[in-house]
């Protein structure tokens, strides 16, 4: 289940395997770019990202609002607003094929049954005046064209495989009805309904309790490990990922500063940005201590900063960051990062 | 539920009271004499005039006036015309043929409103979208008596003349459901205009909701997202504007029945506002009132239809 990230590895030779290798990821993001037109002009909300996911793994992509992991996850899903946004560049394969050229009605028979997509408040993302359990039950009607009845006695078995008690009275219940926490339980039951192949979770946990969040997670990681689904976890909750991702994908505006398996990033982390990440966590052993906090404020989409988009706010800044772009280091096999100094970033957590 | 709609409708009584209160002492300090007027140019007669003045208590204050019209009116009298005829027959099939034209004119609305604000909505900033926009800035600006009597003219006489179709008549009420056509569509007019430029928004915002997005992610195909997971949630602001507009529409028929000569309640109180019949006057205000209350109550209780999370206990 959990192969080695490595074998595939999209970042520096895209073109190794638009054939001949028969190790074809189950999707492949490669050099995405979205950008979105607006009245004070084009901001580009995701510049090159590639990222590969294999069956039964989990991808975390990290970033702060604004660093493009829900737009590009919103590519992937093909549920951006087209306009204002537009692909100019890059593909997304899902099984070799690629998404972007799909047409719309292909794109969604895709969509549901093969990707599915958790989103982060469930209360606005179910429709409001239709009970829960005709929500989850019209995944069967219109994909598998399933009668009535049976469809709701689906929805039931969902709804209790996601542990909501008392699912067979609960299921004409309306999603107001509901608390946080189950709300999102029927999310991720409707998500999971056609068994899909990849789950994307978009921060899935960032409008709950703390408490509720960890038996979210908790049931996404078991749910998973039952079907052997790919995930997607989209999160700026970095005490979240290191129990459940595989590997991490850290996005800063727009790209993709660092790529690496969870513990090499938690151990040592190879780009600023993760660093300072890493170190803003609270701890106990440092309790009484300022908390630490990346200086500045996340780049403006429409002015971005020349040469390396994080220099601004760089601890490790040189000249050099000012006017190159960094390209995606790869340090070994399974990591890269996109810093010029990432020998100096690794050398200064270890020593 | 039962509760919910006995409440509102006992609600209605202070609001019954206060419109009419207003009305009568509005009718009542209108300058000229209703006893004058019926003479019209002659002279009246002193001693009739007496006689008649008694008979309708016309000078005794506002209040005993009041009071008088309240008492009757709630043991189903609405008093005597100064001609002599019980208000009640006057109002005998003129209310069918308001209430037929007003319905006319909301079906109307509805159809070609909702129609054209859905268009707009699903093709924002298309020549289709501002063409809406602009035919809907054309309805606001031109009055209804402008509208009616150009369409009158136009499909009523112009267009018998030049093909040869005879299907809108000009006036009247004698060609059955045909005779609602035409007033029906002037009546609708401004707020054909106003109910297109409400749906446009209310999808436009539908639209852009999570659960619409969540709809797309669950792969659902175009048509169903937006006839089930959109339209039903944009339906809610659109009924509470139509059924206000029921009472809206009824009150503007006076000058639409006026110029279709249609017997109706609405040229039956031009006709008695003119001749100074003040217990007519009030009798078809109270009952447009009352219509307008049915008509919010209707609007309130369909709400819960269609929004689970709104619940009248």
């Amino acid at each position: 289940m959990n192969r080695p990230a490595g074998a595939v590895d999209t970042h520096l030779s895209p073109s190794l395997f638009s054939g001949s290798l028969g190790t074809e990821p189950l999707l492949a993001v490669d050099n995405l770019h979205v950008e979105f037109t607006t009245r004070q002009g084009v901001a580009r909300a995701v510049n090159g990202v590639s990222y590969s996911l294999d069956a039964g793994e989990t991808l975390a992509v990290l970033g702060e609002s604004g660093s493009g992991k829900s737009v590009t996850a919103q590519a992937i899903m093909g549920i951006l607003d087209m306009p204002p946004a537009r692909i100019p560049k890059g593909e997304i394969r899902f099984r070799g094929t690629d998404l972007l050229k799909l047409s719309e009605s292909a794109r969604s028979q895709i969509r549901g049954q093969q990707i599915a997509m958790v989103f982060q408040d469930a209360l606005s993302a179910l429709n409001p005046v239709f009970t829960v359990g005709w929500q989850i039950a019209e995944m069967f009607r219109v994909h598998r064209g399933m009668g009535r009845k049976a469809a709701y006695a689906k929805a039931i078995e969902l709804m209790e495989r996601v542990r909501i008690p008392a699912a067979k009275q609960r299921v004409n219940d309306y999603p107001h009805q509901f608390s946080g926490g189950m709300r999102q339980r029927i999310m991720i039951a409707m998500s999971i309904a056609l068994d899909p192949e990849i789950l994307i979770a978009d921060e899935p946990t960032t409008a709950l309790d703390v408490t509720v969040q960890a038996q979210i997670m908790e049931l996404l990681a078991e749910l998973q490990r039952e079907s052997n689904m790919a995930m997607i976890l989209i999160t700026h909750d970095l005490g979240v990922v290191a129990d459940v991702a595989d590997k991490i994908a850290v996005m800063y505006a727009g790209r993709i500063v660092e790529n690496a398996p969870v513990h090499d990033v938690y151990k040592n982390p190879a780009h600023p940005y993760a660093k300072g990440l890493l170190e803003s966590i609270p701890r106990v052993d440092l309790k009484g201590q300022e908390l630490y906090a990346i200086k500045g404020l996340p780049p403006n989409l429409l002015d971005m900063p020349t040469g390396c988009a994080f220099h601004p706010r760089c601890p490790y800044k040189q000249d050099e960051c000012v006017t190159e772009v960094p390209p995606l280091h790869q340090i070994s096999g399974t990591r890269s990062s996109a810093c010029h100094y990432w020998r100096e970033v690794l050398d200064g957590t270890a020593g | 539920m039962g509760r919910y709609v006995v409440r509102r409708l006992l609600q209605a009584i202070p609001v019954l009271l206060g419109t009419t209160f207003l009305i009568f002492a509005i009718v009542y300090a209108l300058p000229g004499d209703p006893l004058q007027a019926l003479a019209g140019d002659r002279r009246v007669d002193p001693v009739f005039a007496q006689t008649m003045r008694e008979m309708f208590h016309l000078n005794e204050p506002l209040l005993v006036r009041y009071w008088y019209y309240v008492r009757d009116i709630f043991s189903g009298d609405f008093g005597m015309t100064f001609r002599g005829l019980p208000v009640s027959t006057i109002f005998e099939g003129k209310f069918q043929v308001t209430l037929n034209l007003a319905m006319t004119a909301l079906l109307i609305e509805a159809v070609v409103g909702i129609g054209l604000g859905l268009i707009a909505a699903l093709r924002r900033g298309s020549w289709a979208d501002t063409g809406v926009l602009a035919f809907t800035l054309l309805l606001v600006s031109i009055p209804t008596l402008v509208s009616g009597f150009v369409l009158q003219l136009v499909l009523g006489v112009q267009l018998k003349l030049s093909t040869g179709i005879d299907f809108f008549p000009v006036a009247g009420l004698r060609d059955g459901w045909r005779s609602y056509l035409v007033p029906g569509i002037v009546l609708a007019g401004t707020s054909i205009a106003y109910l297109t430029r409400l749906t446009r928004t209310s999808l436009m915002e539908t639209l852009r909701a999570d659960y619409v997005r969540t709809a797309i992610a669950k792969g659902m195909p175009r048509r169903r997202v937006l006839g089930r997971h959109a339209l039903r949630n944009s339906l809610i602001p659109l009924v509470t504007y139509l059924g206000a507009d029921l009472g809206t529409l009824m009150g503007g028929a006076v000058i639409t029945e006026t110029i279709f000569n249609m017997d109706g309640i609405g040229r039956q109180l031009f006709q008695s506002v003119y001749l100074r019949e003040n217990s007519v006057v009030v009798g078809i205000v109270t009952v447009l009132v009352l219509v307008y209350i049915l008509a919010n109550l209707i609007v309130d209780l369909l709400y819960a239809v269609l929004d689970p999370r709104i619940r009248y206990e």
